[in-house]
């Protein structure tokens, strides 16, 4: 598969405090646009990134509040579509409606939280090509600048003084899956 | 170094690369044993699918069904493979919620089984069907007369209940998967798995991005699924409360219902754990710890259940009832007092022995406890649906039920069935979370002066004496 290399400088790093250290003196040299690479969640990083708070929780309300409309809606509406006594009960059973309004709130709220992950964090991607090195799933950790023109110096000197372990710069741009 | 960071919950794992090899090394050449134990799995779901043949093309009068006991095997194992399924979305969503720390090693196998679990109940009903071609009468759709199911009926609400369990947990495992599979994706050279993992990983890079957006995702689901492990097999109760039939028409059933769940459910992992410790060598993963963790449960939901079964006992004297003191007497005393005081036996008694830590951490005395309260479980179901069934309303009608070879056939084929997938499952995904396993090991950093950073968040610390 052919490779492109783009002008970003990616550090490769073997430890956690290594890292965050990093992010911190590239952001207060006013690098925009760092991606961080990690094979876990972190708390560290994202602290170290000013990361702010995920919007994946409204899709979540949002898909859940639907759901439950839906639980009330759709019963009564189908209901009163062919009106049927069963069992001398209202035709809209009001307690009966919560049992399916409460598993529809669960489903939709569910897969609208799914849905939310993957627009928010750009999912799937795997035909684009991309900067990635598959140490990033195992033990490493990685931090990719697009050093604006004439900085690139700037950069690699911040990742080397802050304990990369590694530094590339145009860095080549993969398929994920091809690595 | 002056001192090495442990875990505390693995200390035999030092370090982030192991994890990916040693899960991933699960996924690599199987031993003879994988493959003789997946032959005889295939054998029994053929006799199993021979059985449920027969039943279609003679009708389901092949089973032992009469009236008035409509409801038999088939009911009793849905049932029970529903109440297995439980303890994965409870040690998955609700131990991650209170942030157990014995979680990480055993939710992903916990997962594997609620989904696979709620696979296998979901053909009994249909099995149970005579004409199991037309199960999309379940369906919640206009019938060609324009009359629309009857959505006051608990045999409807369980559509909805076990169909969102089984789309929602099946979300879950694959969703929380998704950075195990793309490490599996960068692990492997096998180009078939390098296909499906670039698939199922659909790109993940473990972007700080991505990483933010999934752990908010996974706390948004685990919120989910918890109210809907409770409200599953509460609905499945209510098939049968909402009934007037003796032995069945109580409030109680509910919570005895998702306690008897749970209990099972943790104890159908023991039981599945303890072999593939073994098998694999994963003794560093799962230790005595989570061991002990997981016996404390079965131990707690245990005793609920056996409080379940005196309460009823009472509710039944205490009412003055007489057709709801008779059925209780007579399961006690009566021609099903063997699958009552197994019941008794396997679910009341045998657990009890859990109060002892040596039993807690002893692997062979943990699986063969489990064992029984996995048969305990199963004739739990089987009293109460059966018994009430034989003694319901007017004497006159009153019969007892024999399940037929096709019914024991089928009941065999759904534990073969659960097992295909299992097993299939272990050779195919990581069954042990690689990313969360992480979260529990030591950080690893450049300065052991800044180890503040590693135990600011309060999850590791050095373990004594290492």
């Amino acid at each position: 598969m052919s490779a492109v290399s783009s002008q970003g400088t990616l550090g490769v790093y073997d430890a956690l405090d290594s890292t965050t250290a990093t992010i911190e003196r590239l952001r207060a040299a006013g690098m925009k646009r760092i991606t961080v690479f990690s094979p876990l969640p972190s708390h560290e990083l994202e602290h170290a990134l000013h990361a702010g708070e995920s919007p994946v929780r409204m899709f979540t309300l949002v898909g859940a509040l639907t759901g439950a409309a839906t639980g009330f809606a759709f019963p009564t509406w189908a209901s009163m579509d062919w009106p049927l006594v069963t069992g001398g009960k209202p035709i809209i059973s009001g307690p009966a409606w919560v049992i399916i309004a409460f598993e529809l709130t669960i489903l939709f709220g569910a897969l609208s939280t799914v849905a939310g992950l993957f627009i928010n964090a750009r999912l799937p991607q795997r035909r684009v090509m991309q900067v990635y090195d598959p140490s990033f799933s195992s033990d490493r950790f990685g931090i990719l600048v697009m050093p604006p023109s004439g900085r690139e110096a700037e950069v690699r000197d911040i990742m080397r003084d802050n304990g990369a372990a590694e530094i590339r710069e145009q860095v080549q741009e993969v398929k994920v899956g091809d690595l | 170094m002056a001192t090495v960071i442990r875990s505390e919950t693995h200390p035999d794992v030092s370090e982030y690369g192991e994890v990916n090899r040693d899960v991933l090394s699960l996924l690599g050449k199987p031993g003879r044993s994988y493959y003789i134990l997946l032959a005889i799995v295939l054998v029994v779901l053929a006799i199993g699918a021979f059985a449920w043949f027969t039943q279609v093309v003679l009708g389901i009068g092949m089973s032992g069904l009469i009236t008035p006991v409509s409801w038999g095997a088939y009911i009793t194992t849905f049932v029970f493979w529903v109440g297995i399924a439980h303890s994965g979305t409870l040690i998955s969503a609700v131990l991650f919620l209170f942030r157990a720390r014995w979680r990480q090693s055993i939710y992903r196998a916990a997962e594997a089984m609620t989904v696979f679990a709620v696979m296998t109940a979901g053909l009994f009903p249909i099995i149970h069907l005579g004409r199991p071609w037309v199960f999309y009468y379940l369906l919640p759709y206009p019938s060609q007369r324009q009359i629309w199911p009857n959505f006051r009926s608990p045999l409807l609400w369980d559509v909805f209940a076990v169909g969102t369990y089984l789309t929602v947990s099946a979300t879950f495992f694959l969703l929380g998967m998704i950075p195990d599979i793309a490490a599996a994706r960068d692990g492997t050279t096998v180009p078939w798995r390098k296909k499906l993992y670039t698939v199922m990983s659909f790109g993940w890079r473990g972007t700080a991005n991505e990483w933010r957006h999934f752990s908010k995702a996974y706390l948004y689901l685990a919120a989910l699924a918890t109210p809907l492990v409770l409200s599953v097999h509460s609905v499945v109760s209510w098939d049968f409360a909402m009934s007037i039939v003796p032995g069945w028409h109580t409030t109680i059933f509910a919570p005895y219902f998702v306690a008897g769940a749970i209990f099972s459910g943790l104890a159908m992992v023991i039981t599945i754990i303890v072999p593939i410790r073994k098998i694999f060598k994963l003794e560093a993963y799962f230790t005595p710890r989570h061991f002990d963790a997981m016996a404390k449960m079965v131990l707690v939901t245990g005793m609920v259940v056996f409080y379940a079964y005196l309460t009823e006992f009472f509710m039944a004297w205490y009412s003055f009832e007489t057709p709801e003191r008779e059925i209780f007497v007579w399961r006690l005393t009566g021609d099903y007092w063997w699958a009552t005081w197994i019941m008794l036996t396997c679910n009341g008694i045998i657990p009890m022995l859990l109060w002892s830590r040596k039993v807690r951490v002893s692997i062979p005395a943990l699986f063969t406890i489990t064992i029984f309260v996995n048969i305990g479980m199963w004739f739990e179901r089987f009293v109460i649906i059966v018994t009430s069934l034989a003694h319901e309303y007017e004497p006159w009608q009153w019969r007892n039920y024999q399940p037929s070879w096709v019914e024991m056939a089928i009941v065999a084929g759904s534990f073969a069935w659960f097992a295909m997938w299992f097993l299939l499952f272990l050779r195919v995904l990581p069954a042990v979370s690689i990313a969360e396993l992480k979260e529990v090991l030591p950080a690893p950093l450049r300065r052991h002066g800044r180890a503040g950073v590693a135990e600011s968040h309060g999850r590791i610390g050095p373990a004594e004496g290492k």
